[in-house]
């Protein structure tokens, strides 16, 4: 398959603006804004059958299409927070190739009448957000970008904003509020943001994978984005595989191919010595699966994990290998979650630590008989409850671990300790 | 009292032009608070909240809600290694604890001569390139024992031949030194 999204693995420099322009860059742009209307920008995208490659995998033409005719001013906003454990995809396409998220940006951003976007970046990728100004400046100097773009009279500024860690701000509501300078809370919904979004103003939030694919889209069509994938899942999918694997990394697959083919084929297997015990497909937040043959063949798509129990989410595939205690990964997660959860509500304030501290201590040897109900208990006071979905995602692994690896959890608490102590040290 | 230079007031001027609204300005220039002192005092939080409008008690509420931010001195380099699941089944605990023995000190604790401060921290979405850590914000991946020590020694030479200098000047130069890998 030619990749759509990761040509910068086949041409080299593809981050320098000449050599993007070589190979059409900014050419899709030019079309929009001199040959097309909004409107018909958001059709094509919405034909494509695109959807929100940052977890939810809402169909982005429909998502740009609420955007309110008339009320002015309008923004965009990239999600390029990545923080969710397993993924590190958005990255590399910013790294590799910053002006193809540019192109997608500027053409985003015409369709829903903003002239004004930003692209809120995690903190920690601070040599990306250099990466990204740089691009932003080359981009302004040619033309690309900025005032009266092409002579068509459209103006288009966009504005790197970098956080300053924090999980949740990959939501897209706490994601605004932290943009406006503030904590990085949720925000109550509705009202959406297409509605009032940033400074109360229609906003669209997408992912930088999202945004990446729309340049290619409008050059090439939406027939021939629909060449790719399958019915409900069209298009590729940037897959990050993290764990003892030959060749980690990303990997981008025409969805519809299976989980065996990036891991056998792209990620050259597991490394000597190590079995898969069970894979996380879509990132933390993702129910994890047991290395059974059938969940190998699984179909990398939406629907392929939605029918094995899971989620396919931001495609961030996590490898836990045999020789790693079921009840340390969860740990691991269930910290993750605790340390991560803002605080603004008590379902997953209080429940988050509470789930940490109940799998530390089945993990450590003190578990009690009670302990198992006790940790699905919490779950179902998280799950549904807590104002975003942070707290659900709380929930999934520990729901998931203790259905499919039972067994483990009965013998931490049987024996009073942990089957896998004498292995690698702890979890601290 | 004032303590951003003229230089990092400059750099806010900037920043604040880019937004229709003042307070959106808030996280980067924090940063950048952060970057001239090496952590963000209750002076530079004043200093921030008098340029942006704000009150001194905003910027602290959210100056303490980011991680990223020290509201508390640290050390001229700090070391935050990743923890979570995708690391630690690559040996991000065995860091840990190698960088701690070497260095003398606990997650969370700085090294006498204020040059290192060790946390233990979340995903960076560095996760194949485990185990990995961030110092003073710049990535190095695939770490090895063999790989902390040289970063360490590094830091140390810089710390010898620039003893007038400013941490900033130390940081910075040793970044530049030991170059980060994307
Ligand atoms: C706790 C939490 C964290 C999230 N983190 C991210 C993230 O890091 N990046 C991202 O693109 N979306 C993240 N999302 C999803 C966003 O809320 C939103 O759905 C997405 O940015 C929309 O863009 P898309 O439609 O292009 O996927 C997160 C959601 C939640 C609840
Ligand atoms: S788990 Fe360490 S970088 Fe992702």
């Amino acid at each position: 398959m030619e990749p759509i999204l990761f040509k910068h693995t086949e041409i080299p420099d593809l981050d320098r603006l000449e050599v993007y322009v070589d190979h059409h860059g900014y050419a899709a742009f030019r079309r929009a804004i001199t040959e097309l209307q909004p409107q018909e920008v958001t059709q094509i995208v919405s034909d494509s059958g695109l959807a929100g490659r940052g977890g939810a995998g809402f169909p982005t033409g429909r998502k740009w299409s609420f955007i309110p005719k008339s009320v002015l001013p309008t923004y965009l906003v990239v999600n390029a927070d990545e923080s969710e454990p397993g993924a590190f995809k958005d990255r590399e396409l910013m790294e590799r190739n910053p002006h193809q998220l540019l192109e997608g940006v500027a053409i985003a951003a015409f369709a829903i009448g903003c002239q004004k976007a930003f692209i809120y970046i995690r903190g920690e990728f601070l040599y990306i957000g250099e990466i990204l100004d740089a691009a932003v400046a080359e981009a302004y100097a040619a033309g690309y970008l900025g005032q009266n773009v092409f002579g068509s009279g459209y103006n288009i500024e966009i504005v790197v904003h970098r956080g300053a860690g924090a999980y949740i701000c990959g939501e897209e509501s706490a994601l605004l509020d932290s943009l406006e300078g503030y904590r990085g809370f949720p925000r109550l919904r509705p009202p959406f943001p297409a509605i009032k979004g940033l400074y109360g103003q229609p906003t669209v939030i997408n992912n930088v994978e999202t945004i990446a694919n729309v340049p290619h889209i409008v050059r090439n069509g939406a027939d021939w984005y629909r060449s790719y994938g399958t019915d409900q899942s069209p298009g590729t999918k940037v897959c990050s595989i993290s764990g003892p694997v030959n060749r980690p990394g990303n990997y981008e697959m025409n969805m519809g191919t299976t989980f065996r083919e990036l891991l056998e084929d792209r990620a050259g297997g597991m490394r000597e010595g190590k079995k898969l015990k069970a894979y996380i497909p879509g990132g933390a937040s993702a129910p994890m699966l047991p290395g059974t043959e059938a969940n190998i063949d699984i179909s990398l798509s939406y629907e392929g994990y939605r029918e094995a129990g899971s989620s396919f989410g931001s495609a961030s595939f996590i490898i836990i290998p045999d020789d790693v205690c079921i009840l340390r990964a969860q740990l691991s997660l269930s910290e993750f979650f605790a340390h991560e959860s803002c605080g603004k509500c008590i379902p997953c304030r209080e429940g988050t630590p509470w789930l940490a501290k109940t799998v530390r201590r089945i993990e450590s040897g003190q578990g009690r008989e009670e302990d198992l109900p006790l940790l699905l208990d919490i779950c179902d006071n998280i799950l549904g409850r807590s104002f975003c979905a942070l707290g659900d995602f709380s929930t999934s692994n520990i729901v998931a671990s203790v259905k499919y690896f039972y067994d483990e959890y009965e013998e931490h608490i049987r024996s009073q300790a942990c089957p896998y102590a004498h292995q690698a040290r702890a979890v601290a | 009292m004032a303590v951003l230079s003229v230089d990092a007031l400059e750099r806010i001027d900037t920043i604040v032009q880019k937004y229709p609204v003042k307070r959106s300005a808030l996280l980067p220039v924090l940063h950048v608070a952060q970057n001239e002192l090496g952590w963000v005092s209750r002076e530079a939080m004043e200093e921030v909240a008098d340029l942006l409008e704000l009150d001194p008690d905003q910027v602290e509420e959210v100056a303490s809600f980011y991680t990223m931010y020290y509201t508390d001195p640290v050390g001229t380099y700090v070391l935050e290694v990743c923890k979570t699941a995708p690391c630690s089944f690559m040996g991000a605990h065995e860091i840990i604890d190698y960088i701690s023995e070497t260095l003398g000190i606990q997650p969370g604790e700085t090294t006498a001569d204020g040059m290192f401060t060790l946390f233990r921290v979340e995903c960076l979405a560095a996760c194949h390139r485990a185990p990995m850590m961030q110092v003073n914000h710049r990535y190095y991946q695939d770490l090895t024992p063999e790989k902390v020590d040289a970063l360490i020694t590094a830091a140390q030479q810089l710390q010898l031949q620039t003893a007038a200098g400013s941490g900033f000047q130390i940081r910075k130069s040793w970044s530049e030194e030991v170059k980060t890998e994307g």
